[in-house]
């Protein structure tokens, strides 16, 4: 059936069942961590790119990714890249939709600015308005921060005033 | 062009130096909230220090690698800032023993991210290109450290009368321990000449002000500006360093070349 497919697109239709291991319903491609699959003389090469300079789910993430093109038969090889850096900016909107039913608030755009403290400091002022972060369960916006920092690197801890529920926001990076 | 080795070893020692030390609340933190944002904070340095790590074992060749650098060198190769080697207790002798402080702990992620986000900023734009790639993924996980430590200093500034002192205690042991962000070292200097590096004084006056500001909203007073002068960067450290080393790299040490 895939006889009319090129290495590099069979590659890619084998890859989208990949997905998170921390965050199973969305694909490596709609995270933004799968960059591209390139034709090489002795292979595949498969560029990723790391979420957080820490995240531990990198090392699985590449083993994944060479498990499933080995046993199509497929020779990768998996090129990590750190330029451009990761940003949650280039999450799609159906990816962001699927977190938020799985109930993982999706990430807001990243601040723009790129001086290096600026908005750090704006940011944590106290005459600053906290960013409104809705339930993904209720949709409620009446939220607060538990904890800047959460399960994975990636989310940090929310807790609706309305419903009650405790949720995780992935933050903007 | 590539920044010199010892400057990329200054960038990632003083990340698994901090990493190392803010791992040990894991388990400890006074509520699991801490304890997991100090993981995370962790977690994101020696991130960092393995990127930085692994880019200088690719310039270094032969055998070198990020598990080299990190677990087997010594007290005198390693050239992290004092700052970050230090115990989260207020000054005392290595061997002493003390309740961890939390005081401590956040007066120095706050002291040295807010040194870092101005830091990683300008290395965005570094000649080396790994570099400025490693500098633009830390500088987004530093201003969540930043801001982190912020938001804890003005709590416990602005607090009760004994975490108002205790912050205040910590920010007059650790203050004087940042004259060494500002004064130049060979690595430093080589790694500006060639365009990899910048130069850290002319961001002085934005740290200054960053640290002001929080000081001022959290009600802490500056302690006035001192002589000592560290040396952690050109490897001459505080005896803090090699306890440090001694648990960090034991395992490594006994059994070289484990893997899970």
């Amino acid at each position: 059936m895939t006889t009319t497919l090129s290495r590099t697109e069979q590659a890619w239709q084998l890859l989208e069942g990949l997905s998170d291991p921390e965050i199973p319903v969305v694909t490596l491609r709609e995270l933004g961590i799968l960059r591209e699959v390139r034709e090489h003389p002795e292979g595949l090469h498969v560029v990723i790119t790391p979420t957080y300079s820490g995240c531990p789910a990198m090392g699985q993430i590449e083993d994944d990714v060479k498990a499933t093109l080995a046993n199509a038969g497929l020779q990768a090889t998996v090129i990590t890249q750190l330029a451009p850096a990761w940003t949650t900016d280039w999450m799609s909107e159906a990816a962001r939709e699927k977190l938020r039913a799985y109930g993982i608030a999706p990430p807001h755009a990243c601040a723009h600015e790129k001086t290096g403290a600026a908005s750090v400091v704006q940011f944590a002022a106290r005459t600053a308005t906290p960013e409104a972060v809705p339930c993904p369960q209720c949709g409620s916006g009446n939220t607060t921060e538990t904890s800047h920092f959460g399960s994975t690197a990636c989310k940090a801890l929310y807790r609706c005033l309305d419903c009650m529920e405790p949720f995780d926001y992935f933050k903007p990076y | 062009m590539n920044a010199p080795i010892d400057y990329l070893l200054q960038l990632a020692d003083n990340a698994v130096i901090l990493g190392q030390r803010n791992a040990e609340w894991c388990g400890h933190a006074p509520v699991l909230e801490e304890d997991m944002a100090l993981a995370n904070n962790s977690l994101d340095l020696i991130g960092q220090a393995r990127l930085l790590y692994q880019h200088a074992a690719t310039l270094i060749g032969g055998d070198a690698s990020e598990d080299t650098l990190a677990y087997f060198r010594d007290v005198p190769d390693f050239k992290n800032y004092t700052l970050c080697e230090l115990p989260h207790l207020p000054l005392m002798s290595a061997t002493a023993c003390g309740d961890r402080d939390f005081a401590t702990t956040i007066a120095r992620n706050f002291l040295y991210s807010a040194l870092m986000v101005l830091v990683w900023d300008r290395l965005q734009g570094s000649a080396d290109a790994q570099l400025a790639a490693i500098a633009d993924k830390s500088l987004k996980e530093t201003r969540y450290h930043l801001r982190h430590a912020r938001d804890w200093l003005l709590r416990l500034g602005d607090g009760t009368e004994t975490s108002h002192q205790r912050m205040q205690a910590a920010i007059d042991a650790l203050l004087p321990y940042t004259s060494e962000f500002w004064a130049s070292c060979p690595q430093e200097q080589a790694a500006q000449a060639n365009g990899s590096g910048t130069d850290v004084a002319a961001l002085r006056t934005d740290w200054n002000t960053i640290v002001d500001a929080a000081l001022q909203e959290a009600t802490l007073t500056r302690p006035a500006d001192s002589a000592f002068l560290p040396t952690g960067k050109q490897g001459l450290h505080s005896e803090h360093l090699g306890f440090v080393l001694a648990e960090m790299q034991s395992l490594s040490r006994q059994h070289p070349g484990a893997t899970w």
